[in-house]
């Protein structure tokens, strides 16, 4: 009886790291770790919306800023956020490169690219998500990197923020740029054509696919996908247009 | 148009082509009535004439049903019409002058056999790895002895209407077979038949499916467009949903 037991269950070794490898799982780190930062974006939105939400020299932004950087549970969520980043990143890079030999050495002369799903920026997942992470890691040394290793910020003077720095001076600095707010700008474009396919397709990958519910899922990443980038994209126009005396 | 002028882009490979190539023909006296491969045939019969090797292609019923042919036409698995199998591909939807491309399924699990011919063993593999169920032979049972609801049921041919033929994969950019998968997955886990082996088939069905290095679905839904059957990516979901409770929930571990 012993054997047949054996048999019927397999080996129980590294079931796992075998779920997490196989092309089902190796698609749902890529969508969970897409819906953890499809909800970092909307937090990250609304605390930059005090860049320009008041005009008040940056109070609010920099108290903002304050926070986010003593708060512990959102110092322990951020290590996690660019473990996700990386996770995402590098999990897309095998991925494709996997897709990419699975087509075989001899490419198609002539290929049509038509989708039952109507959206073509499915195809240009990767492409898409390359622009991105350069864009991130562009912004992050602007951003991140200047805050916090650079000398040249000056302090952040208001009663009981002893020792932070002015994060908005920085921001409004940048924004004088026009060059730099062009390439804010592009990004979110590319950010919200990578959402336009990723969000409804997170939830494809986990099998959440439901007469009932995926129209409803689909207009949310249709809504989201436009509305978080242009949310973006609003402050550095808004933040350059109020530098030149426009707004 | 009774007599139609066509020039021909067809991919070679086997033979005098040891590493594949395309090879220009011309062709006139295509009739608008002809299927595709009727029109392949007149080709093939005047190389035959000219003592040349013919061009060969797969095709058995040239009914829609049996999933042999496999032609990518201008780009598109099973020619530019949805829904319909390169031997139902009528020769009235191209024009006189048109030149049309005409290449194998591209897939590293398709391995070229000839010419535009592929080996789909592959696909062989991984229903034989848990695409069936398992009965003792002898007497059919009553059908009625065992019930199942009409929608259910409905929604379980929809996903057995698939023929096998491997468009999905051709026309994947990803070169996934998950469509393939989700169809044959879907199709006995939603029949009371099927749903006594269906923790273990979901899990060896997927784990054949990598094995034979077919690419990782990203929800292009390319499949759906290209399937001749229309059949839908929702199983691709199913089939993800049964992949998780399975390997998460159930004692089954695929060897």
């Amino acid at each position: 009886m012993a054997t047949s037991t054996a048999k019927r269950t397999g080996s129980r070794v590294g079931w796992f790291g075998k779920f997490l490898t196989s092309s089902i799982g190796q698609k749902i780190i890529m969508s969970l770790t897409g819906l953890f930062l499809i909800t970092f974006l909307v937090v990250h939105l609304i605390g930059n919306l005090q860049l320009i939400m008041s005009n008040d020299d940056g109070y609010a932004f920099n108290s903002y800023a304050y926070f986010m950087t003593n708060n512990p549970v959102i110092k322990t969520t951020s290590i996690l956020l660019y473990a996700f980043i990386v996770l995402h990143a590098i999990q897309g890079i095998l991925l494709w490169s996997k897709n990419r030999k699975a087509r075989g050495e001899q490419r198609y002369a002539v290929k049509v690219d038509r989708t039952a799903g109507g959206s073509k920026s499915s195809i240009y997942m990767g492409s898409l998500g390359m622009v991105i992470l350069a864009f991130i890691i562009v912004h992050m040394v602007q951003f991140w990197g200047q805050m916090h290793f650079s000398e040249s910020i000056g302090p952040f003077e208001a009663e009981g923020y002893e020792g932070a720095k002015d994060l908005y001076a920085l921001v409004a600095a940048t924004y004088e740029n026009i060059g730099m707010v062009i390439f804010y700008v592009v990004a979110m474009i590319f950010i919200a054509f990578h959402l336009w396919h990723g969000f409804q397709s997170a939830f494809q990958t986990l099998g959440l696919n439901h007469k009932k519910y995926t129209p409803l899922i689909k207009a949310v990443g249709y809504v989201y996908s436009v509305l978080v980038p242009l949310g973006f994209a609003v402050i550095p126009i808004v933040m350059y247009l109020r530098h030149q005396g426009v707004l | 148009m009774e007599n139609m002028k066509l020039k021909l882009r067809i991919w070679r490979q086997g033979g005098k082509f040891p590493q594949g190539k395309f090879v220009d023909y011309e062709l006139d006296g295509v009739n608008d009535h002809m299927s595709f491969l009727e029109m392949l045939d007149v080709l093939n019969e005047k190389l035959i004439n000219k003592k040349e090797d013919p061009i060969a292609f797969e095709h058995d019923c040239r009914e829609g049903i049996c999933g042999t042919c496999s032609l990518v036409i201008n780009g598109y698995p099973h020619g530019p019409m949805q829904q319909t199998t390169a031997c139902q591909l009528h020769m009235r939807h191209f024009r006189d002058g048109d030149t049309i491309t005409i290449e194998p399924w591209r897939s590293r699990a398709f391995p070229i056999v000839k010419d535009l011919v592929v080996n789909r063993d592959s696909f062989d593999r991984i229903i034989q790895a848990g695409g069936f169920i398992s009965v003792d032979t002898g007497q059919a049972q009553d059908g009625n002895a065992i019930p199942i609801e009409k929608d259910q049921a409905s929604h379980a041919f929809d996903a057995a209407t698939c023929i096998g033929c491997g468009a999905c994969v051709a026309a994947c950019p990803n070169a996934s077979a998950m469509l393939f998968v989700g169809a044959k997955v879907s199709h006995l886990a939603q029949v009371p038949q099927g749903k006594v082996e269906a923790d273990s088939r979901v899990q060896r069905m997927i784990a054949q499916h990598d094995a034979e290095g077919f690419g990782r679905c990203s929800n292009i839904t390319a499949c759906e467009a290209e399937c001749p059957k229309g059949i839908s990516v929702e199983h691709i979901a199913r089939l993800n949903r049964q992949y998780i409770a399975s390997t998460l929930g159930s004692e089954k571990v695929a060897n």
